[in-house]
């Protein structure tokens, strides 16, 4: 008993655990410290270099920041950027909040409508994105024939400056409403039903419940979707490489940053000004983060 | 009021199978074309039912490219990544979580931050690794960074610290050292968190896209994925075993979704209330 009560004072093992400790994450600290730590540090200090074909860098300065804040289409990708974030975060969260909170009232097939919304988040992005496409595509699509019913005549969608980002981002909301409906209807179901018995009583209806309960209670959990949908908005590339062609004259008005970024990096060889570009979206990835957690107090019930 | 509160319903149901509606559609729309001629996919108005069915489409992709090849470097790729990161993650999320040793809390931290920033930092610096070492269109290039996750030690770390801690203190008094009882005592008890960072990882590892596609270029070590895309960039692809390759790619992930779905969605469920 006295021994039992030394060893929970402590942590549960006291003098060498410090081997076994240092031998049980030595993996993954290793192979973190090569691929994550080392190279986060190497990308600031690449920003200042150019570098050639195999790897040699050569001190520049400042010369990529300096190209950085000319590049036209560096502002424009940002500006992309920014314009996907701010449709797909409040969009995808509220089309996601209603089918939660739809899905939480007592509806047959639960499970059945839950699975067929978490399939375009499990379907890989690359053959999401190609039949999209050909859903978008202007002569042969299923959209623009949809569209003749009403008398409508469509557009190229992905390749019409004005339409392609807009086409793009219904894409990225619908790779994400699953996701988020689950997360969010879990935090439904954290809400405590007595509450709800409580305002029964008080003879509140349905949508003063919901306003005035069922919201405010989901608010940690849409702080948290809100999040997460903000940061991958904001590192969003495989749809757009796979829904517009690289030679598109829409290209320019629904690049990323990251597909930008990816361009000079890989294909362009200009790893040094990409790395520039890497820098700078880390800083605003860093920033709006901490702006939303600034503005967290104001509307999320602790 | 009766008959308001069934209206309501109504509306539910039409809203909810709406949303069903758009759920499927595009993956209906991948089948059928994938099973029509190429003459048939640009027909107008479009047929909803093949008039007739060219299952040969799904040969064909595979005469196309090297459709197999790319089959068993995502299966051997996410096989090895969801491997490594379960045996990782587990033992130093164990010892995060149990053991004492100098500088746990600060290497934690530096965990914590990798897990924040946004992976495009580290992208040029791993391609040049990758590059240094040889291993330009392999399949450890596939791996190697995959392997190691912050994520992964951050959510198993979690786990672990739910676990009762008595149930280790017997194993103590018997003289087990901690990799006996990480082993023997915990890992059976980790079941569920394994099966959730098993699903993640695989999900990664199947779908991801951009890492595959700078690593390997080489046809023959490329991923479903990236050979999809490979496909899209043609102008002259032909649009119905370009569908039927996408099927086949997305297939096996659809497969083991709705195999364990109940566990997707509680795994998925679980970061979202850990976070």
């Amino acid at each position: 008993m006295e021994k039992l009560k030394k060893i929970n004072k402590k942590s549960l093992f006291n003098n060498n655990s410090s081997f076994w400790g240092y031998l049980m994450i030595a993996p993954v600290t290793i192979g973190l410290l090569i691929f994550y730590v080392i190279p986060f540090f190497q990308n600031f200090y690449f920003s200042f270099t150019e570098i050639g074909t195999f790897g040699g860098a050569t001190w520049i300065g400042l010369e990529n920041y300096k190209k950085l804040m000319k590049d036209e289409q560096f502002f424009k990708a940002t500006w992309n950027t920014f314009k996907y974030v701010v449709i797909a975060v409040p969009v995808g969260v509220s089309v996601s909040t209603l089918l939660a909170v739809l899905l939480n009232t007592d509806v047959k097939f639960k499970g059945a409508f839950r699975t067929i919304y978490f399939i375009p988040v499990i379907a890989m992005a690359s053959a999401s994105g190609a039949v999209w496409r050909w859903m978008y595509n202007k002569d042969f699509g299923i959209l623009n024939y949809i569209l003749s019913f009403f008398g409508l005549e469509g557009v190229a969608w992905l390749n019409t400056p004005e339409t392609s980002l807009y086409a793009v981002v219904i894409v990225m909301i619908w790779m994400k409403v699953g996701y988020n409906m689950v997360i969010l209807l879990a935090g439904l179901q954290g809400i405590p039903k007595s509450l709800y018995e409580a305002a029964e009583i008080d003879g509140a209806g349905k949508v003063k419940q919901f306003f005035s309960i069922t919201l405010p209670m989901l608010t940690p959990t849409l702080f948290f979707v809100s999040v997460m949908t903000l940061i991958s908005t904001f590192q969003v590339f495989d749809i757009i490489f796979m829904m517009v062609d690289k030679f598109s004259i829409a290209i320019n008005d629904s690049m990323s940053l990251v597909y930008l970024f990816y361009r000079y990096a890989f294909e362009f060889n200009e790893k040094g000004y990409a790395a520039a570009m890497a820098v700078v979206l880390f800083f605003i990835i860093i920033a709006v983060t901490v702006v939303q957690f600034r503005i967290k107090k104001r509307w999320v019930h602790e | 009021m009766k008959k308001n509160i069934s209206f309501g319903r109504i509306l539910i149901y039409i809203l909810l199978l709406f949303g069903a509606f758009m759920s499927l559609l595009p993956f209906a729309w991948m089948l059928t074309t994938s099973l029509k001629t190429m003459a048939e996919s640009t027909q107008i108005p479009p047929t909803i039912i093949p008039n007739k069915v060219m299952w040969s489409n799904y040969v064909e992709v595979f005469k196309l490219l090297p459709f197999e090849k790319y089959f068993m470097n995502t299966l051997i790729s996410t096989v090895i990544i969801v491997v490594g990161q379960l045996l990782f993650c587990s033992t130093a999320g164990y010892a995060f979580a149990r053991l004492k040793f100098w500088g746990k809390s600060k290497i934690f931290v530096v965990f914590l931050t990798i897990l924040m920033v946004p992976g495009q930092i580290y992208l040029i610096p791993q391609y040049l690794i990758i590059q240094k070492l040889g291993l330009l269109n392999s399949i450890p290039a596939l791996v190697l960074p995959g392997l190691f996750s912050a994520f992964g030690t951050f959510l198993l770390k979690q786990f672990f610290e739910a676990v009762p801690k008595e149930l280790e203190e017997a194993a103590i008094i018997d003289g087990c050292n901690p990799v006996q009882i990480y082993w023997n005592v915990m890992m059976p008890l980790m079941k569920p968190a394994l099966i959730t960072l098993t699903i993640l990882t695989a999900l990664y590892g199947w779908n991801s896209l951009m890492w595959p596609l700078i690593i390997n270029t080489s046809s023959d070590k490329m991923t479903l994925s990236a050979g999809i895309a490979s496909l899209a960039g043609q102008r002259t692809t032909n649009v119905p075993i370009m569908m039927a390759g996408s099927l086949i790619a997305m297939l096996p992930m659809v497969a083991f979704f709705m195999a364990f779905q109940k566990k997707f969605i509680e795994g998925i469920a679980a970061t979202g209330s850990k976070g």
